[in-house]
């Protein structure tokens, strides 16, 4: 008990002892890193270089490469299904990073104040659920649900809008919003799980002073829960974004790309240029330019919310 | 609004989303116990129970060779994970040493490159020394896609950690690497059983890397295993959902049973009351 007094007490101070470390280089701080370098630096960063290399050429995967220069990203630039491609992505990113967040947040909100609730940790197993759920039997699953036979038109044939029912996948309006909302079922869990442990690791004294201050439910979360939560914000918007970038499986899954290209996005370009096509320098320039907004956005991402850090 | 109110507010926005949460797995579940004659995509309750599925579907889809496959990957991807990206949180975290920052941001590009970007040439890499349709083809990449969450993860976690346990630690004398494995791991139980629950997860359901590292049948993953057996019953949606049980049953069970530990963690807390 005496070492949790001490322990809150010092939480403010931790960040002002830092600097009265000693100032001598620490080389043991290399070692430690080292192993986990290495891996990145073979398995990642390696052939992350390579894929740079190789969209410098035209290559089907097994004859010599001939130089190609910026002629890939020239073409991916002119290639209307490419360009689409990208658009879905932002599609996605509503589906799979706002939406999600904006629940947790209500939910966090909700449930912030309610510690005391009965049957709270059951609740939070099965709202976590879809997230351990393997993504192509997710993929398995909303195919039955959006099927033309399936159980959301026999919904709403139930509730008298048999008029809106339709193949949700096959059609070519609701096919990538469709996509989408698979991904707000998915990544709901995540975020909620990341603000939870955040709440929990909000001082206390924090709420009980704004309780004192007769703050409500609203108050108390833009003024104790929502400033607390920045960094897993921030962590739950940098991982969901990029879900919604690296979509690949769902798509794979439940649509091909289709009907026509209007599911088509770019993780899903890359393996069918360079596994089905043979246009492996293609695929990397692909590849490329997707890492490259990756990286713009979440370092943007960070940037705005870590300002105090 | 007075407090009983709020609380029945709190429970139906907390079920409307649990039902929302659960509805497509129920769904499965249900149509994964209605005999052939009957299925449908429509989630009907089946008239009789029928087992039967399980078995046709473990029988015609070498669903045993792939959760073994999975659970072989997912494992080893977890444990080196953990090991590599406490070290190295731990180090971020704690140690000064030139080009801290540079090799920071460096781990931080694992967090944020697609596999996509780097899947193709690491195949033909893999390829050359004759790697591929191997485990390590599927571990290896797999732990360094985790890395970068993971080092990101457990820096956050020791940088969190109050200067007096440190402090308290340092005074008994103990050794860096004695001091991170004895008493800051132990403490950071709760985040290391958060991150090793979602690497977990990750691994698990990896779906691009075993489909381009891997050809032979034996060393395919159970998600894999799936879109095989998929594709050759398309409509057999009850043989379908039987099969996808098989694939997310063994995450979804030890997820209750690590979750269990990872809440109890988070409210005990060992850092705070």
């Amino acid at each position: 008990m005496a070492v949790d007094a001490r322990t809150a007490t010092r939480r403010d101070t931790a960040q002002a002892g830092a600097p009265r470390r000693r100032r001598r280089i620490q080389w043991v701080g290399y070692l430690y890193i080292l192993p986990a370098l290495a891996v990145l630096t073979v398995f990642l960063l390696v052939p992350l270089g390579q894929c740079v290399q190789i969209s410098l050429y035209h290559w089907d995967g097994l004859s010599p490469a001939t130089w190609a220069g910026v002629a890939n990203y020239v073409d991916l630039a002119r290639d209307p299904v490419l360009r689409s491609g990208f658009g879905h992505t932002l599609v996605l990113v509503v589906g799979f990073a706002v939406l999600p967040i904006l629940f947790a947040l209500t939910l966090v909100a909700v449930m912030g104040r309610a510690v005391k609730l009965r049957g709270l940790s059951v609740y939070r197993v099965v709202l976590f659920l879809p997230q351990v759920i393997a993504s192509v039997v997710v993929a398995t699953s909303w195919v039955a649900i959006y099927a033309p036979d399936g159980v959301l038109n026999g919904f709403l044939a139930l509730i008298g809008l048999k008029m809106v029912t339709r193949p949700w996948l096959g059609d070519f309006g609701t096919a990538l919003p469709a996509v989408g909302l698979i991904g707000t079922w998915v990544e709901i869990g995540l975020c909620l799980v990341l603000f939870l442990a955040g709440v929990a690791q909000i001082p206390r004294e924090l709420y009980e002073a704004a309780r004192l201050d007769g703050a409500g439910i609203v108050r108390e979360f833009f003024a104790v829960t929502l400033p607390g939560l920045r960094g897993q914000i921030a962590v739950a918007l940098t991982l969901t974004v990029i879900a919604a970038f690296k979509t690949f499986d769902l798509v794979y899954v439940t649509t091909h790309g289709g009907p026509g290209t209007s599911t088509v996005v770019p993780a899903y370009l890359i393996y069918d240029r360079a596994f089905n096509l043979s246009q492996v320098g293609s695929a990397c320039a692909v590849g490329v330019v997707l890492t490259a907004v990756i990286l713009v956005i979440t370092l943007v991402i960070n940037r705005v919310s870590g300002g105090g850090e | 609004m007075s407090r009983r109110g709020e609380t029945v507010l709190n429970y139906a926005v907390l079920t409307l989303f649990a039902v929302l949460a659960v509805f497509p797995v129920l769904g499965v579940v249900f149509s994964a116990v209605t005999p052939p004659a009957q299925s449908s995509p429509s989630f009907t309750v089946p008239h009789s129970l029928y087992l039967g599925n399980f078995a046709t579907a473990w029988q015609q889809g070498h669903f045993g060779t792939y959760l073994r496959s999975s659970l072989l990957v997912a494992v080893v991807t977890v444990l080196l994970t953990s090991v590599l990206a406490i070290l190295a949180g731990y180090s971020f975290a704690t140690f000064r040493f030139p080009g801290r920052g540079v090799l920071f941001a460096v781990t931080l590009v694992g967090l944020m490159v697609p596999a996509e970007a780097f899947v193709i040439p690491l195949y033909f890499d893999l390829r050359g020394v004759g790697v591929t349709d191997t485990y390590w083809a599927l571990i290896l990449p797999q732990t360094a896609q985790s890395l970068g969450f993971g080092v990101f993860w457990m820096r956050n976690f020791f940088r969190s950690v109050p200067s007096s346990i440190v402090e308290a630690a340092q005074l008994d004398g103990a050794p860096d690497f004695t001091r991170l494995w004895r008493i800051l791991v132990p403490i950071g139980r709760p985040a290391l059983l958060t991150m090793a629950m979602l690497v977990f997860m990750w691994t698990w359901n990896e779906f691009l890397l075993p489909l381009v590292m891997v050809t032979s049948d034996g060393l395919r993953t159970a998600p894999l295993g799936l879109t095989f057996f998929q594709g050759q019953h398309t409509t057999q949606f009850s043989l379908l959902a039987a099969a996808s049980m098989v694939v997310a049953l063994p995450v979804v069970l030890l997820y209750m049973f690590l979750q269990r530990h990872f809440i109890r963690g988070m409210l005990a807390g060992a850092l705070r009351d």
